[in-house]
């Protein structure tokens, strides 16, 4: 590809770090895929908005002070009767649901990003632990790792959330939401990880490097952490990222059932979730708006996700 | 065989055992059942003694092994919502979940499978590659997403379908169903629609994957120059092969479906056990909660159970293998 080519030519005068990444396959498997490139401008301007809402977004949609009823149901700027204040409408209570959006995947990220690493906290250390100690350890990991796998993850975390609502007084839980959807997420996506750890520690640990670092008496800890970790983690990464749309998704999901994140804290599915008892009176991008930015940003992580494992897949090259 | 029977219903009983375990711990640990059952005026001597009556100051094990006795007549208890029997409110929402879902799958197995053997058949067409394309938006979309715009389009704005429950349904005995009237059949279409679209791409992609493996084996290579037509090939050969795990997938797959109808349920107020399911969890209402989790697990015992018996009726392989290793 004569592109490809190019960008690996081109960058001269950038830092020699700079240099190694556009010289990288990775980088030229990047290039050659214009729907990736896509996927990942997609996916860049939606988390810039996210992380910048506050300074970008045109209102502050959750200031009192700032929403009127009077801009109450505003149709977007484009169609009769809408204006530039508000481009894409208000909703029923007059916020501006462009500045909604914004702030809303920014909850989205950052729970579907914190249930992620969570997970993979929970999944890497038992899988280690499984895979390193044996014996009953693995028998026992592995068990619940079977009996979990046989739920979707879904009712998993539907499920743990309600126990959670069930033990909080009814005032506590909208201040910690968040944080008990980030657990049930990740405590219902944890198994992958385990699993892949696991098998992969289980190769890992007769190979020569590890018998030699136990034979010059390392500690263990610092075997599974310095020697082990290193070269099992690889994998585990990219499902990761193919998992982060997964996560996002379950959040959206779940705020849409209305068990995950409250109307004060909305993210992008409780914004669908409100939007939806108006889809009648006509107000249709009050939900709709919100509901095309969650598909897009799943579509494009997905894309990203296909194309990192088809990337580092040795197997395809 | 009737080892691998056995060995398969006691994982079964195990796997129930343990859900049942996690039920229980729910009911007897989260909140107390005497307070969200007596009101606030209730004395304590009271609630010692309800408590004394229900059983709830037995041990553990006693109390366990009670739970299990009843959940295994259908007994839960009330539900703290509604103050009825909770066995009698599943019984009547199961049917509504059940026709939803066995709609859904069989809509994705019609659609999926032969939409699957085309593409993998002809894998450059332009309608190979647009099915493709927007098998992976139908993945990237989420359910109530696609629930919400199917809505829009044919409830809101051409006025086609209805948008929530069943429609009128017909009772025979205690099952009540909405498929034999005109109205309930209508009102199905767009639930079913959006809960078999994850499954149907699913399918679509396994079939198709499939069919790339298998039609390139020897075998397929021989029959072709038997001089097979590429019907008798494609159908009788190809296809019969890829079955194996598209049977797999699809039966585990319907234990997705009955857990993804919690979804649509709510999506389009179908009042069936997700929507009962929704409401208790908001309403923190163990009972329901409890009993509508042993439901769903004994689900899928259940199918995971028939799963594995297909396995061995379809392919012989695993039989010989298995009656093998018993008698080696």
């Amino acid at each position: 590809m004569a592109e490809g080519v190019f960008t690996a030519a081109a960058p001269v005068r950038l830092a020699p770090k700079l240099r190694r990444v556009f010289d990288s396959d990775l980088w030229w498997s990047f290039r050659r895929s214009p729907v990736t490139v896509a996927a990942a401008v997609m996916a860049l301007v939606i988390i810039g908005g996210a992380v910048f809402a506050p300074w970008i977004a045109p209102h502050d949609p959750w200031d009192p002070a700032s929403v009127s009823l009077l801009d109450a149901s505003n149709p977007p700027a484009w169609l009769e009767g809408g204006s530039w204040t508000f481009p894409l409408g208000t909703d029923n209570q007059g916020r501006d649901v462009l500045s909604a959006i914004l702030y809303g995947s920014r909850l989205s990220l950052f729970v579907g990003s914190a249930a992620v690493l969570l997970a993979l906290l929970i999944g890497v250390t038992l899988g280690l632990l499984a895979g390193w100690c044996g014996g009953l350890t693995d028998t026992i990991i592995m068990r619940i790792a079977d009996v979990k796998l046989s739920f979707p993850a879904i009712l998993l975390a539907l499920l743990i959330d309600g126990v959670v609502r069930g033990m909080l007084p009814r005032d506590a839980q909208s201040e910690i939401a968040s944080y008990v959807l980030i657990t049930a997420i990740a405590l219902s996506f944890w198994v992958q990880y385990a699993r892949t750890v696991r098998a992969s520690t289980l190769v890992e640990r007769n190979k020569e490097y590890i018998q030699a670092a136990r034979v010059i008496g390392v500690s263990p800890a610092k075997i599974i952490l310095g020697h082990l970790l290193p070269n099992v983690i690889g994998p585990v990464l990219v499902i990761a990222t193919i998992n982060l749309a997964l996560a996002i998704l379950t959040e959206a999901t779940l705020s849409f059932l209305g068990v995950g994140l409250p109307p004060t804290q909305p993210s992008l599915g409780t914004l669908i979730r409100n939007g939806n008892d108006y889809l009648f009176s006509g107000d249709w991008w009050i939900s709709i708006f919100p509901g095309v930015v969650l598909a897009v940003l799943i579509l494009s992580v997905n894309l990203l996700g296909d194309w990192l494992r088809d990337a580092l897949n040795p197997k395809l090259r | 065989m009737i080892a691998f029977l056995v060995q398969r219903l006691f994982q079964a009983v195990l796997v129930m055992l343990t859900v049942a375990l996690i039920a229980f711990a729910l009911f007897n640990y989260v909140g107390d059942p005497i307070s969200s059952m007596v009101g606030q005026d209730t004395s304590v001597a009271d609630r010692e003694r309800l408590r004394h009556e229900l059983g709830l100051d037995d041990s553990f094990i006693v109390q366990f092994v009670r739970f299990v006795g009843r959940a295994a007549r259908g007994d839960f208890g009330l539900s703290y919502q509604q103050q009825r029997p909770v066995g009698q409110i599943i019984l009547e929402k199961m049917p509504a979940t059940l026709e939803l879902s066995f709609m859904a799958a069989a809509l994705a197995l019609v659609i999926g499978v032969p939409m699957g053997i085309y593409t993998g058949l002809h894998r450059d067409t332009w309608l190979s590659q647009l099915l493709l394309a927007l098998s992976l938006v139908g993945v990237s979309l989420p359910t109530f997403l696609i629930g919400i715009l199917l809505i829009l389009v044919f409830a809101v704005v051409l006025g086609w379908l209805p948008s929530f429950g069943r429609g009128n349904v017909v009772h025979f005995g205690w099952w009540s169903s909405g498929l034999v009237t005109l109205d309930g059949v209508r009102a199905i279409i767009m639930p079913a629609v959006t809960l078999s679209l994850f499954q149907m791409t699913l399918i679509m992609r396994l079939v198709r994957a499939e069919m790339f493996e298998v039609l390139r084996t020897d075998y397929i290579k021989f029959a072709r120059a038997r001089g097979l037509t590429s019907r008798a090939v494609n159908f009788g050969h190809a296809l019969k092969n890829t079955l194996v795990p598209v049977i797999t997938i699809a039966g585990l797959q319907l234990g997705s479906i009955i857990a993804f109808a919690i979804i649509t349920e709510t999506v389009f107020q179908w009042p069936g056990m997700g929507l009962m399911f929704i409401q208790a969890v908001s309403f923190a209402d163990i009972p329901v909660m409890a009993a509508y989790l042993v439901l769903v697990g004994f689900f899928f015992v259940v199918i995971n159970f028939v799963v594995d018996l297909l396995y061995h009726v379809v392919d012989p392989r695993l039989r010989v293998d298995r009656e093998r290793a018993v008698l080696g």
